[in-house]
């Protein structure tokens, strides 16, 4: 007759199945607006945790994009030999622009060099003394962003090095390569301490869940007796830690919100300073739903793991 | 067909103290019984095998044809909504209206929104507080709760009933009228089983009884009215 039982349960059709969550889901939403305090209390700890991780990995996305601006930090200056005539250079530069780890090719001929030169210097005298042009013809190679990693970018240039034309290859890979040490540390810091951080909203969770549990012992102690199944029991509290999670996901999207707005005037101060038109890019819809999704996630997952933990040891006597 | 069947059951506790020795007795579908005896006889032990609140340690328990000494934890529930419960302490929830304590186990099996009030109403109705179904159990007589409790273990038409002493703290009057109850259920076909040491009481009704003692049954053919423990 439990198989009677299952069947009968099993024959329940699927709206009355989604209508039956939608209650439990409102239910268990109404039993924490019951205790606003507690809750937003819970939800707060948990956005604070998330948006701490959440607003760093925003600011490095921002800081990665200002390195996208600085495309010249991977460029390949390529010096021609002297015997390189223009046409020469025109044809390399049309070699080179057909491979496709190379994104972009600039040619620079010597005679508008040094027009450039001339103009800008202020030693337009002493150029007019000169009786050849002693600049070469010159080629600005830019890597695509795959090929622009210090590993990368050294290897194109050695091998733009070994080309017949080319007399000198140089490129600033110093900085490119401290650049992306740096940002490496700073992107598998933010992952420690989202990892960390994570790990605080499954146990904020887990325990408002077990002291949740632990209130509503008679009620659960009734449930069973009664005939209410594990699954039955365990639904409410499940709900009540997603719609923590999903709380302080939205709490933590505010707060990055806010800490952005707040940067935004400084940050645009200091990028006029250096004639850049750089803002801060805020999150996006698909950043802010992965935050939505990912804090519900953590919220499930702690209150599931207090409820296997926590529901088993109460028993009818 | 017996629905309820005892074979040689030993219930011991951790700690070595046994509440059953070797058991054995059956109950028909659709008798109404009295379980007796001294306080620690083991009534509630046997009650509590029944509704699988605690497990056999030897023997055999089978009710309404399932041999609960095999059965698994997850089918527990199924077995327990064959089996209504009704306690001395009425075990309701105080934070809940008479109506939705009453609905419990309705909406713990899934029961509509429509049919459920329907069948919470009649249940209400039998125990005579239909007038108080917004009522909170904490307003209530304790005759009144012990109606409330009455009301959720039939209302969802369970054929077997069980209650551990249910006018415990009910005067003789209120007792009475718990017991008459019980036999309009009675009627309609449910088996019930009831435990309690009010001889008084049992005297009036005429049923068959099983006595315990220290943890075993004193085999007695008596009915009601010449028994004397």
């Amino acid at each position: 007759m439990s198989r009677a039982g299952r069947h009968r349960g099993g024959a329940i059709r699927l709206d009355t199945w989604l209508l039956r969550h939608l209650q439990v889901a409102l239910a268990s939403l109404g039993h924490l607006t019951r205790a606003p305090f507690s809750t937003l209390m819970t939800a707060a700890v948990i956005g604070i945790a998330l948006a701490l991780p959440t607003g760093l990995s925003l600011l490095l996305g921002n800081l990665q994009q200002l390195s996208g601006h600085w495309d010249g930090a991977a460029s390949i200056s390529l010096f021609l030999t002297e015997k390189s005539t223009l046409e020469k250079a025109d044809r390399l530069a049309g070699r080179l622009r057909a491979r496709d780890d190379i994104a972009r090719v600039r040619l620079i001929d010597r005679d508008q060099a040094l027009d450039e030169f001339r103009t800008l210097s202020g030693f337009s005298g002493a150029i007019d003394a000169l009786d050849n042009n002693p600049l070469p013809n010159l080629l600005v190679v830019e890597p695509t962003p795959l090929h622009s990693t210090p590993e990368a970018a050294s290897a194109l240039l050695d091998e733009l090095q070994a080309l017949d034309d080319v007399e000198f290859a140089q490129i600033d890979l110093q900085w490119v390569r401290r650049f992306h040490g740096i940002t490496e540390i700073a992107q598998r810091t933010v992952l420690i301490l989202g990892g960390l951080l994570g790990l605080a909203v499954l146990l904020v969770v887990g325990n408002t869940i077990r002291l949740e549990i632990e209130n509503r012992r008679a009620e659960i102690e009734i449930t069973k007796l009664i005939g209410g199944t594990n699954a039955f029991i365990r639904r409410p509290f499940l709900y009540s830690g997603l719609w923590y999670g999903l709380l302080g996901g939205l709490i933590a999207w505010l707060l990055v919100s806010l800490s952005l707005f707040l940067l935004e005037s400084p940050v645009s101060q200091l990028a006029g300073l250096y004639e850049s038109q750089f803002g801060l890019s805020g999150m996006g819809p698909g950043a802010f739903l992965l935050l939505l999704a990912g804090s519900a996630l953590l919220g499930l997952l702690g209150s599931w793991i207090a409820v296997g933990r926590h529901l088993s040891a109460i028993e009818p006597t | 067909m017996a629905i309820i069947q005892f074979d040689n059951v030993t219930k011991r506790y951790p700690g070595g103290h046994e509440g059953l020795s070797g058991v054995s007795f059956q109950i028909e579908a659709g008798e109404m019984i009295f379980l007796t005896g001294h306080s620690g006889a083991g009534k509630s032990t046997l009650l509590k095998l029944i509704g699988l609140l605690e497990r056999s340690t030897r023997g055999q328990v089978r009710v309404a044809g399932r041999n609960l000494t095999q059965l698994k934890r997850r089918h527990i529930p199924y077995h327990r909504r064959e089996v209504g419960m009704i306690f001395q302490d009425h075990r309701l929830l105080h934070d809940r209206t008479v109506f939705d304590n009453v609905a419990m186990p309705l909406v713990v099996a899934g029961l509509g929104h429509r049919e459920t009030g329907k069948r919470v109403r009649a249940a209400l109705d039998k125990v005579g507080l239909l007038n108080k179904e917004r009522s909170y159990p904490i307003t209530l007589s304790g005759g009144e709760q012990q109606r409330v409790g009455i009301a959720r273990a039939v209302v969802s038409k369970p054929p077997i009933v069980l209650a551990d002493e249910p006018t415990g703290n009910l005067d003789p009057e209120l007792s009475l009228e718990i017991m008459r109850l019980f036999e309009l259920f009675n009627g309609v076909g449910v088996t019930l089983l009831v435990a309690t040491h009010d001889l008084e009481l049992i005297s009036r009704m005429n049923k068959r009884i099983l006595t315990l003692r220290h943890g075993r049954l004193l085999q007695h053919p008596a009915r009601g009215g010449h028994h004397h423990v």
